[in-house]
């Protein structure tokens, strides 16, 4: 390390005093910072081309369109879809879910039916498809996970006798954003799919943290922000199979959509337009496709090498400090880019505090996933998340802030 | 360690903090409320044995930051023996307080929240508990019961 020498200058944000003390940014999880050339990007487009997209026959309009779909061929690109019109374009992750949920949950579901999710799922990857099943009267199942620190994962060994005939979808993360696990998604995938079982992986921590091939993990739908892979926020997508897209009702109505209306009945366009009812977000998608630009320009792989290392030095370093409990892969685990961590007597919330005040940027709470904070005793942990631009030196000021919160929490 | 942080941790908190009066439940309660804040997942119940308008038992439980339960430790000194309406008045004093940074006129261990005006993102942590009392004392009243309250 460092992984790439003048990352760092990519990236405005990063250089500013926080408290009177440099900014060490660790929550990229929920948001990562924007290098300049996507701020730049976004900032063109506005000063340049900015139009309407389709329907638009003047020079701009036409600008526009093909920058935005120029852009949707990027994404797909990024994660190795078989065609552009596989991705529709959200407001992210959260929204591509909702999508599924309302859309394909709304005309497969049906009383009786399983929905299968993980113990370990987001906020938005378990209410939409709550929101799904009480309209459609379909169950909700959880795949376990393993461990009192969830240093095991998922309970892989429950997965077969859970995958009954009556279940039709299986929604799970890749990455966890509480524990750092990385789910093995395309066993996942091939074991639902052998069942005729349609999947659905919440991509928001996997995305730009490591290489994507949607047709390798053999998922029917992938959903993603841009906003934690370098992008700006506002947009994200949905991937999904183009086979389940063309028999998927519209979710939402507007312009855009349709073929044909009339004033009782309308046709709808296929896949994709078929799902972005109304102005799209155009502007923000083609900064997303300058985003894709530059973490391939890094290369996925050594972003994937360098995050986990760094998170796997962390862990090491902070099993040092008196009465921590540190959740996921234990040290020798596979983990993603983040660290999650609990101390007996103080609460997450004083600790982000504290850590602030010496320039650190933390998470501490739930991170929207109560459910598995409560059956593992929690009310939530701290968390240190890290992106391409951070450093082992950073750790250490990590962990030199929390041994003096700890010691003046503790009177010791 | 900044003027900011010495003065919102202060030793009244830290000592609430570390030594929680009124804590657990109280099993002679009739009236109970549940506060949640649902950004952190800080969890608090007050449990409050009401006779008329007069506050004769109150204790506190649930989990939280150190902000939130000495909040609701000494709030629970502050409310023993008052009325309703008293404690009405002492929360909008001290939502004054930590909203403002101003220390109140008479001597008040209340004052000890003042420096949580510089972090508006910690208020709701110190109202925590007041909201769960205020709430408690408007509810309908429970039947004195030694079961656990859940939520």
């Amino acid at each position: 390390m460092p992984t790439w020498p003048n990352v760092r200058a990519d990236f405005p944000a990063l250089h500013q005093l926080v408290h009177g003390k440099p900014l060490v940014y660790l929550d990229n999880a929920a948001t990562a910072q924007k290098p300049q050339v996507v701020i730049d990007a976004l900032s063109r487009f506005y000063e340049r081309d900015n139009s309407n997209v389709h329907r638009g026959l003047h020079a701009l309009s036409m600008r526009a369109t093909d920058a935005y779909e120029g852009a949707r061929a990027r994404v797909a690109k990024f994660i190795n879809a078989a065609d552009p019109a596989e991705i529709i374009f959200t407001r992210g992750t959260t929204e591509s879910i909702n999508l599924v949920a309302a859309s394909w949950g709304g005309a497969n579901l049906k009383p009786g039916d399983v929905i299968l999710l993980t113990e370990m799922e987001h906020h938005s990857n378990l209410v939409p498809w709550q929101l799904v099943a009480q309209r459609t009267g379909a169950k909700l199942r959880y795949l376990p996970i393993l461990g009192a620190n969830v240093e095991g994962g998922l309970d892989l060994a429950q997965l077969d006798s859970l995958l009954t005939p009556d279940v039709k979808v299986f929604a799970f993360t890749h990455v966890s954003n509480t524990t750092g696990t990385i789910n093995p998604a395309a066993e996942l995938c091939a074991k639902a799919k052998a069942r005729g079982i349609v999947t659905v992986i919440d991509g928001a921590q996997s995305i730009g943290h490591m290489p994507v091939d949607v047709r390798a993990l053999g998922c029917d739908f992938y959903a993603f922000s841009g906003h934690k892979m370098a992008g700006v926020t506002g947009i994200g997508a949905l991937y999904g199979h183009r086979a389940l897209l063309d028999a998927m009702p519209p979710w939402q109505g507007g312009g855009g959509m349709i073929s044909n209306v009339e004033f009782f009945t309308s046709r709808w366009k296929p896949s994709p337009e078929r799902f972005e009812a109304g102005t799209p977000n155009f502007a923000d998608a083609v900064a997303l496709a300058v985003a894709c630009d530059y973490l391939d320009a890094l290369g996925r792989p050594a972003i994937a090498k360098h995050d986990s290392d760094l998170a796997r030095l962390a862990y090491e370093k902070l099993s040092t400090l008196p009465e921590i409990r540190l959740l996921g892969p234990n040290a020798s685990g596979e983990r993603s880019g983040l660290v999650s961590f609990a101390f007996t007597d103080v609460h997450a919330h004083d600790i982000v505090t504290f850590a602030d005040e010496d320039g650190i940027a933390l998470r501490g709470g739930h991170h929207c996933n109560q459910p598995l904070m409560r059956k593992l005793g929690l009310t939530g942990t701290t968390r240190a998340s890290f992106y391409v631009y951070n450093t082992a030196d950073e750790i250490d000021v990590l962990v030199a802030s929390l041994r003096r919160t700890l010691k003046f929490f503790r009177g010791a | 360690m900044s003027a900011d942080l010495t003065e919102l941790y202060q030793q009244v908190i830290l000592d609430h903090n570390r030594r929680p009066r009124n804590r657990g439940k109280l099993p002679s309660a009739n009236r109970v409320a549940h506060g949640d804040n649902p950004t952190c997942g800080d969890q608090c119940n007050v449990y409050l044995r009401l006779d008329g308008d007069m506050i004769k038992e109150i204790s506190f439980d649930g989990s939280g930051c150190a902000i939130s339960q000495a909040s609701a430790s000494l709030m629970t000194t502050q409310l023993k023996g008052k009325t309703g309406a008293q404690a009405a008045e002492l929360y909008k004093n001290f939502h004054e307080i930590v909203t403002t940074g101003k220390e109140p006129e008479e001597i008040s261990d209340l004052g000890a929240f003042a420096g949580v005006h510089a972090f508006p993102a910690r208020i709701k942590c110190a109202t925590l508990g007041w909201h769960a009392a205020l709430e408690a004392l408007k509810s309908d009243p429970t039947p004195t019961t030694t079961e656990s309250h859940t939520d």
